[in-house]
Formats: structure tokens, C-alpha cells, sequence
């Protein structure tokens, strides 16, 4: 019988194992030892059809309440933000969805140049040097990190504050110990993180990694913790919101050796957590030591502009068990949607949009305060497009109550902080609406004690 | 072609973003604002379009045409799943909706662990890590909490890696704190067993394996090979790289292996897009399970789906989340199109790669004469010895007859290497066509050498001085101060450190 993604007709098969030489296809499997061999068919359900798998799976998507279903405050890392149509268009080339690493540029010239595009948008972005062609996601990126910051400085700490992502934390502390690192984490204070209080724990530190603004939405004194990291002879990384630097300053303008975060926001969906990219770009004294793919710009045998994958010295295929990282596959596709997306913003887009983003958070705590009578928990900071509120009874409650109500409030912090059970974060992006966020306030205020 | 930025023209814009009036503008303070914007491009949004559709026809991809980069299962990519991925429900759902709101992507990763578990024949799966090195890494991870389990830890410190191996491999091994021993290979291509007896002791921790190996053979001493680690305590991991040749006809897990991580990019059809995204989840063995990362995706027994995070044992979390959704909906939807057939799927793929072998086996060396499995390498260095065309003068000409060349100078066993992984996705008229081309390659180099090295000749591009590009990288646009390199012009660079 045939199946639509395989190619043999019958006489096919026979006249390539006459060619072969063999008798049948079993034949080719011959030097399998026979206490190795399966000797059953696969326990799976049957094959489906197109048609049945369009239902099946169609099913399985109705029964998730995603963002155009329910009025979403939800971010803490991955936001909602609007893709534009002209992401899917690009993505969806054949050309460039069904290639892989581009090991033969005169074959990917299209990939190669895009990435070169890319880095560039990231480093005018972040105000850094070279970028890579990306991470998996924002939470590895800050264990490469870790891993370059470990062999440029040679020292076995590195320094975490705890208002960084709590998926980030997790994922920095599951690889440190590979790595011959210990984590310290720095607590903060009302929200933000004291700069004399991490001057302390970054002694001898290798890395100092913070979030701009951070997981409360908050903006650290990041010029300040920058330059306690570099006073102490540590690697300044800080974790940033992509969106955030049409509005806010850029790492490498405050004395950070790295910039890194989650590029979801900027042109990738949500798609309950991946495949998203993560960026990591740094100043060029770590050129050496990056992990994973970088382009470079060269020329070719006519003197013709073109690019091919650089340093390639540095990777795993070349260096094994010396290479900075065991990065090959990583997402690239992903990463050409930030590209997209970032064109199509522009500089003025990126400013106009991370202007919208303050305004409407801001309009959401005060609506927050006074139509629902909440208490911000960091009433005196700045913040950019999140915030913490407190709802005055256990915070999964409040959330289950309002999505009855057709609302998702946001995230219940009580998880990932201890005392924060009644803590709400609540994410404000510019799809939201005024009228959104009055509907927010109603619906809390119901709910909410 | 010009870049993006080089389009780019003050006073344009692709976008326009949402405004509301009476609102309130925070100001933010002095020292956090930003003063000098980034230079992103200012296009319109057909430029925009254009730009990035003239991007995609300087690219080529398995819908272009052949692709048979080995190790890499280069097959099609059904355009169903794309469409089941942009779906509402799937495509605008958030990670930490609540566990009542995402029933439906529960289940579907519930569901792809379960065939996964089948597949490989083993216990446990984590969809958690993002591509194939992350799973070698997790794996790695996991190796070592149970070692620390038992007091074993401080011990075993060493991973033992055949010469033939992906160099992802050593790579985690030194990510995961172990360190490398290097096993041999015997003149069949399989790991040298008296070698590694030699190297199997009370300090191993584990072997890396990919069965088949990279050279496209299966090793016919996988049982005894599992006797020597399972007798010297250490555990088994399979790099699924080449899972495509047994699903269904060999398990890792009834080899031997106690963990194992699988390509969901390669075997099970997520597209490669220009590089990834990837998905490596790891299945283990079940005295592997309370180590895996959370969340686990459990189902509970009144039938709803669940993510379970208080697994006192785990070694974390590899990435966020449960892993690259996206990917995860792909792969299933392909599964999903074979079910048990996939045995199918993996028959078609040995048989394309043999046919191929057969065809090409006079004209190229062939360092290993064995049926291969879905992949074989060959040498080019009777085309070196005896008319000075490399492996890559080969690759080069085969894009002049419209295919993507053959990985090549890996595994690093082979000199002159070509390997090459047809996959089951192409008709019989196609590798027949690529065979004609790599004979007349063969004959070409006799007869016109030149034509070979002076290759390609019809892409956008002739081939790339890569010297130069690494000895004065040049990794972003710079503007008004770009050089220009066509013009001989070099920018100044600065002494950067060597690598770690």
C-alpha cells in the first residue's frame, strides 16, 4: 500500500534490489543481530489521513483556551504581542524553512545574509558587537553565558539576581554544576536589586547576570549593577526585553560585557513556550568565545560581496571536547522572524511601541488601585509593561475565579517567591486596550478580596 | 544582493503601532532612557516582502530540490503540519495558561511521549530539550544524578566516544563536567571491541553511542558492547541522530541503551529552517526516571493532564517550559500520518541509501564494503590520488547539476569523506538522477578537472574566500563605515583572545 510521503512504486523496489543485489528488503537489514530486533509492528494507533489528522489534531487545539479566547494579562516571560502577517509570509518559503545549516554558503547565500541581518539587529539592538545566529531560548542563553564567562575570568561563581526569571534561574543552576559553577543568588529589595548588597556577592564572581526590567517588571539601576560587576572584574550579563530598547538604554551603552533574552516578544508566538530563539551578543573581546553559529561577511572567487558560517573553530564539529559550546541545531527559523519583525517595527516602531506598553501598564495599575482597590507590591519603581499586584487572597484562586469570567488576570507569583501567594503579575502589551483594561479592573474587582 | 539596511531610507516604516490619546506617559529616569535609537531598517512593507522573497531564491531547500546532507535526514516536510501549528489554539496559546486551559496541548504531549517511549522501547520521555546537543547534554545530566544517587559520582568520571562520533558528543561531555575516552573502530566500521574492553572500568560512567553509526553501519556487537557497560555498572546512551533507519525494526532500548535522545528534526519531519528550530527529547530507562527535568506531563486518573513539578530527584529544568510546543505538534501530526507503518518509512529510507551505494561504489571509494543503512560514506581520495579533486571540488559540481552536495569531510575517520543520506522521501527517478551526476563527476574529473574545481557555476555566488571571513571577521553591517571588501579596503580589527 502507499502513503503519501513515501515515493516507491513496487517495481521500483524490485529493480533497486536487483541492483543491489539482494532479494528482499528484510535482506538489507541482515547484519542486525536477531536479540536486537523488534520482530512486531510498532504498538501505535493506525495511520490517519489528512483529513482525519486535520480533525484530530483541530480537536486537540479547541481544547486550549489561547489568547484570541480569553482576555490575556499573561507574560512572565513570554508575551503576547501582535505578529505581523508579512512574519508567516517570510517563514513559510519553502526555500528557507526546508534548508539546514548553511555548511555550503554558495547553496544558502539567502540564510546567510538574512543572519548577517539578524546579528546586526541584535548587536544596534543591544548596543554590542557580535551576536550569534541564536540560542534555544532565553533561559540557555544565560547558561552560555555562564560557560564563556567561566573560561574568560577562570574564576567558579557566578552571581544570579533572584528578581531574574525564575525559568532562567533554574535552567543556570541545572547546567552550573557541568561546569564547575557554583550559583549565588542576590535577594532584592522592594522589588529591585541593591546595588552595595550584590557588590558584595560579586567578588571573584565570574558572571553577574541580571533582567532588565526585571521578572516584577521593575526597572533595576542597571547602569549600577553593571558597574559593580565590573568594578569586581566579573562579566556584566544582563537578560533584556527585546521591546523594551526602542524606550530603554542599551546594555552595551552602561558597560555590560553581554546582552541576552527571550526573542519571543519580537516576532514569534507564544505557542506554550516554543520554538522560540533566544539572542546572546557581546562585546567583541568575546568573539573567540561564543557559542553556536556566526556569519561573517567575505567574498568570492570574482570578489563578489557574500557570507559564510565564521570561526567556525570555535564549534563542536571542528573542536569536540575543546569547542565553546555542543551547539549545532539551534533556531535559526525563529530567529529570521525576529529579523522580520524587527524590520518591519523600525526604530520608530520599536520606540512607538515600547511608548504604548509603558502607557498602558501604567493605566492598568492605576485603574488596578483605584476601580479594584488593589495595592501595587512595588508602588515606588519604575516599571515597563509588567507589574506586581497584590489581590488579597491566594492568587491561583483569583486567577481561576476571573478566567470564569472570560479573563486571564495574569501570573500567580506564589510559585516561584515565597510570600507572594496573593501576588498577581500582570503583563500589559500594545494589543491590549484601555477598554480591556477596564474590563481587567471590573473583573478583579469581583474577584479580588 | 544588497542588505536590508542598505534599502533602508529615513522616514519609512512597515508598521503601524496602536496609540491612545489621554493616557498616561511615564517618564522614565534620565539614566535608563535611551538616547541614541538603534538603526534598525526603514522599508515599506512591500520592500520588506521583496527583500526577504529575493532572500528565499538565493536559498535552497528540500522543496528546491535533493538535499542529501547525511546525518542530517533531509526529507519532506508536510505542509499539513504547518498549518496545524499556526492553529489558534495552538499557535496563541501561553506557556503558564492554566493546566484547564491547555487540556489540548497536555494531551498532545502526553501522547507524542508515549510513542516515543514505543518507539525507542524504553520506560520514560522528557519533550523538555530544545535540539539533539541539548539532549546529549540532558542525558549527560541524568547520568550523573544517578551516579550521585548511589556514591558513584566522584568515581566515574569518564564518558568513553567512538572516533566516529558526531562532535556534539564530546562537546557535552565536557559541558556535563566529564571527561572524553576515546574508543576505536574496527575494520568493519564497527567500535573496536578489545580496544574497549581495555577502557571500560569501575571510573566509566557511560558510552555515547549512534547506532547505526555515522558511517552508516550498524554495529553487529551491540549486545556484547551493552555486556561490557552493564557489567562495569555504567550506563548506555544512544545518540538518535540515525533513528531513521530503525523505527520500528530495532529499539535502542531492547539494544541495551538506557537513555536515549531523538531529533525530532530529523526522523520525525520538524522542518530544519535554515538551522532550526530542533527537538531532542530523552527517553530513559525507568531507574532513570525520577532524575528527568520538570515539568513532567503526567495524566492523572480521572483522565485530565497535568504538569508535575515535585520531583524531589530532578536535575531542573534544560529550558523553559516543557519544551518547543511547535515542534512537538509537527512531529506528532507526522507520526500520526504512519502510525505503525513507520517501519515503512524506515525500510524506504535503507533501501534508497543502498540503491544509491550500489550505483556509486565503482566510481568513489568505499572505505567500509557492507550493506549500509539509511546512510553510507564514501571517499573521494581516489579522486585526489589520482586527479587531485577533493571532496569538495565534488560537492561544489554537484550544484551545478541542481542537487545539495553530501555532507562532507565528516566522519573524520574517512578521508575525503562524502556522506550521504538519501532519506525515504525521493522517488527512484531522482536518485537516479543524482547517481548519473556523481558518475559523470567521477568521469568529469579525469577529463576536465578544471570544471571541477572552478565549481559552481550557476549560483548566486562562486566560492567564498572562508579565510578571510575568519582571520578579519566581519559579523554586522557597519554602516557608513562598512568596508569594502570588493574593493580591497580591509576595516581595522582588534586582537581578540583565542578560543576557550
Amino acid at each position: 500500500m502507499s502513503h503519501p510521503y513515501l515515493a516507491l512504486t513496487d517495481e521500483d523496489r524490485q529493480a533497486m534490489l536487483e541492483t543491489i543485489g539482494v532479494g528482499s528488503v528484510d535482506e538489507l537489514f541482515r547484519e542486525l543481530p536477531a536479540g536486537v530486533r523488534l520482530g512486531r509492528p510498532l504498538d501505535l494507533e493506525p495511520p490517519l489521513n489528512e483529513h482525519e489528522l486535520a480533525a484530530h489534531l483541530g480537536a486537540l487545539a479547541a481544547r486550549n483556551t489561547d489568547t484570541t479566547r480569553e482576555l490575556s494579562f499573561l507574560g512572565a516571560g513570554i508575551y503576547d504581542h501582535y505578529v505581523p502577517a508579512v512574519v508567516d509570509t517570510v517563514l513559510q518559503r519553502g526555500e528557507l524553512l526546508t534548508a539546514y545549516t548553511p555548511y555550503q554558503p554558495e547553496m544558502s547565500q539567502g540564510v546567510l545574509q538574512a543572519i548577517f541581518e539578524y546579528q546586526t539587529a541584535i548587536c544596534e539592538l543591544t548596543g554590542m558587537d557580535v551576536s550569534n545566529a541564536s540560542g534555544y531560548d532565553g533561559t540557555t542563553v544565560a547558561a552560555d553565558a555562564c560557560f564563556i564567562a567561566k573560561h574568560a575570568t577562570g574564576r567558579t561563581r557566578v552571581v544570579v539576581t533572584e528578581a531574574t526569571n525564575p525559568q532562567v534561574r533554574q535552567v543556570v543552576k541545572t547546567y552550573a554544576p557541568g561546569f564547575g559553577l557554583e550559583v549565588v543568588e542576590v535577594p532584592h529589595r522592594a522589588g529591585t536589586t541593591d546595588a552595595e548588597e550584590l557588590r558584595a556577592a560579586a567578588e571573584d564572581a565570574a558572571a553577574v547576570i541580571f533582567q532588565q526590567p526585571n521578572v516584577f517588571g521593575c526597572l533595576e539601576p542597571a547602569p549600577e549593577l553593571a558597574a559593580v560587576a565590573n568594578d569586581a572584574g566579573a562579566l556584566a550579563v544582563a537578560h533584556v526585553d527585546p521591546l523594551s530598547l526602542g524606550v530603554l538604554e542599551a546594555p552595551g551603552r552602561y558597560g555590560c560585557a553581554i546582552a541576552l533574552g527571550e526573542g519571543q516578544a519580537a516576532g514569534n508566538f507564544p505557542a506554550y513556550g516554543g520554538p522560540h530563539y533566544g539572542f546572546l551578543a557581546a562585546r567583541r573581546d568575546f568573539i573567540r568565545r561564543m557559542p553556536g553559529r556566526i556569519v561573517g561577511e567575505t567574498v568570492d572567487a570574482a570578489g563578489e560581496r557574500g557570507y559564510v558560517l565564521t570561526l567556525q573553530t570555535r564549534e563542536q564539529h571542528i573542536r569536540r571536547e575543546k569547542a565553546t559550546s555542543n551547539i549545532t541545531t539551534n533556531q535559526t527559523l525563529l530567529a529570521l522572524g525576529g529579523l522580520v519583525y524587527l524590520t518591519w517595527l523600525g526604530p520608530q516602531g520599536l520606540r512607538e511601541l515600547g511608548e504604548t506598553c509603558l502607557s498602558l501598564a501604567a493605566y492598568a495599575k492605576e485603574q488596578l488601585v483605584e476601580r479594584a482597590k488593589l495595592e501595587l507590591v512595588f508602588s515606588d519603581r519604575t516599571t515597563f509593561k509588567e507589574f506586581a499586584v497584590r489581590v488579597g487572597r491566594n492568587a491561583r484562586e483569583v486567577v481561576a475565579a476571573a478566567r470564569e469570567r472570560g479573563v486571564h488576570p495574569g501570573y500567580a507569583l506564589g510559585r516561584d517567591y515565597a510570600g507572594m501567594d496573593d501576588v498577581l503579575l500582570v503583563a500589559v502589551t500594545e494589543k491590549r486596550t484601555p477598554e480591556e483594561i477596564d474590563r481587567l479592573a471590573d473583573v478583579l474587582a469581583e474577584v479580588a478580596a | 544582493m544588497k542588505l536590508i539596511y542598505e534599502k533602508s531610507q529615513s522616514g519609512r516604516r512597515a508598521s503601524l503601532i496602536p496609540r491612545h490619546d489621554g493616557l498616561p506617559a511615564p517618564e522614565l529616569p534620565e539614566e535608563l532612557r535611551r538616547r541614541e535609537p538603534p538603526r534598525l531598517p526603514e522599508v515599506p512593507e512591500f520592500e520588506l516582502v521583496r527583500h526577504f522573497t529575493e532572500l528565499s531564491t538565493r536559498n535552497f531547500g528540500v522543496d528546491t530540490g535533493f538535499y542529501p546532507l547525511g546525518s542530517c535526514t533531509m526529507k519532506y516536510n508536510p505542509r499539513i503540519n504547518e498549518r496545524l501549528v499556526a492553529l489558534p489554539g495552538f499557535a496563541n496559546l501561553h506557556p503558564l495558561q492554566d493546566e484547564s486551559g491547555a487540556q489540548g496541548a497536555l494531551e498532545l504531549e502526553w501522547r507524542l511521549q508515549e510513542i516515543l517511549a514505543e518507539v525507542t522501547g524504553l520506560h520514560a520521555v522528557s519533550l523538555q530539550p530544545a535540539a539533539g546537543s541539548q539532549g546529549e547534554l540532558t542525558g549527560l545530566m541524568l547520568v550523573r544524578a544517578y551516579f550521585e544517587d548511589r556514591g558513584e559520582s566522584e568515581q566515574r568520571r569518564k564518558v568513553v566516544i567512538p572516533d566516529t562520533a558526531h562532535g556534539t558528543n564530546p562537546a557535552s561531555v565536557t559541558m556535563a563536567g566529564y571527561e572524553v575516552t576515546h574508543v576505536k573502530t574496527d575494520p568493519r566500521g564497527n567500535i573496536d571491541v578489545d580496544d574497549l574492553r581495555e577502557r571500560v572500568d569501575e571510573h566509566t560512567a557511560a558510552l555515547m553511542l549512534t547506532n547505526p553509526s555515522t558511517l552508516g553501519l550498524f554495529d553487529e556487537n551491540i549486545e556484547q558492547i551493552a555486556e561490557i557497560f552493564h557489567g562495569a555498572g555504567a550506563l548506555m546512551y544512544y545518540d538518535g541522530a540515525n533513528l531513521n533507519a530503525v523505527c520500528g525494526i530495532s529499539r535502542p532500548g531492547d539494544m541495551g541503551f538506557d537513555i536515549v535522545h531523538i531529533n525530532l528534526h530529523k526522523t520525525f519531519s520538524q522542518p530544519h529552517g535554515g538551522g532550526g528550530p530542533g527537538g531532542g527529547p530523552v527517553a530513559v530507562r525507568d531507574i532513570l526516571e525520577p532524575y528527568l527535568p520538570v515539568p513532567v506531563v503526567v495524566r492523572r486518573d480521572d483522565d485530565r493532564f497535568a504538569l508535575e513539578f515535585d520531583r524531589p530527584k530532578t536535575i531542573g529544568k534544560v529550558r523553559g517550559y516543557t519544551g518547543p510546543f511547535g515542534v512537538f505538534v509537527r512531529s506528532y501530526a507526522f507520526i500520526r500520518m504512519y502510525g505503525p507503518r513507520l517501519r515503512e518509512m524506515s525500510e524506504a529510507a535503507v533501501l534508497n541509501a543502498n540503491y544509491v551505494l550500489a550505483r556509486l561504489k565503482d566510481a568513489y571509494d568505499l572505505p567500509f564494503d557492507r550493506l549500509c543503512m539509511h546512510e553510507f560514506v564514501l571517499s573521494a581520495r581516489n579522486l585526489k590520488r589520482d586527479h587531485g579533486i577533493t571532496a569538495t571540488d565534488v560537492a561544489k559540481r554537484l550544484m551545478d547539476y541542481g542537487f545539495h552536495p553530501p555532507t562532507i569531510y565528516f566522519p573524520l575517520v574517512v578521508p575525503e569523506a562524502l556522506m550521504i543520506e538519501p532519506t525515504e522521501s525521493e522517488t527512484k527517478q531522482t536518485l537516479d538522477a543524482f547517481c548519473d551526476a556523481m558518475l559523470a563527476i567521477a568521469r568529469e574529473a579525469a577529463a576536465e578537472p578544471e570544471l571541477l574545481k572552478s565549481a559552481p557555476h550557476d549560483r548566486p555566488v562562486q566560492r567564498l574566500d572562508e579565510v578571510r571571513a575568519a582571520k578579519q571577521p566581519i559579523v554586522t553591517y557597519g554602516f557608513g563605515e562598512h568596508p569594502d571588501l570588493a574593493a580591497g579596503r580591509l576595516p581595522v580589527t582588534v586582537e581578540a583572545p583565542k578560543g576557550a
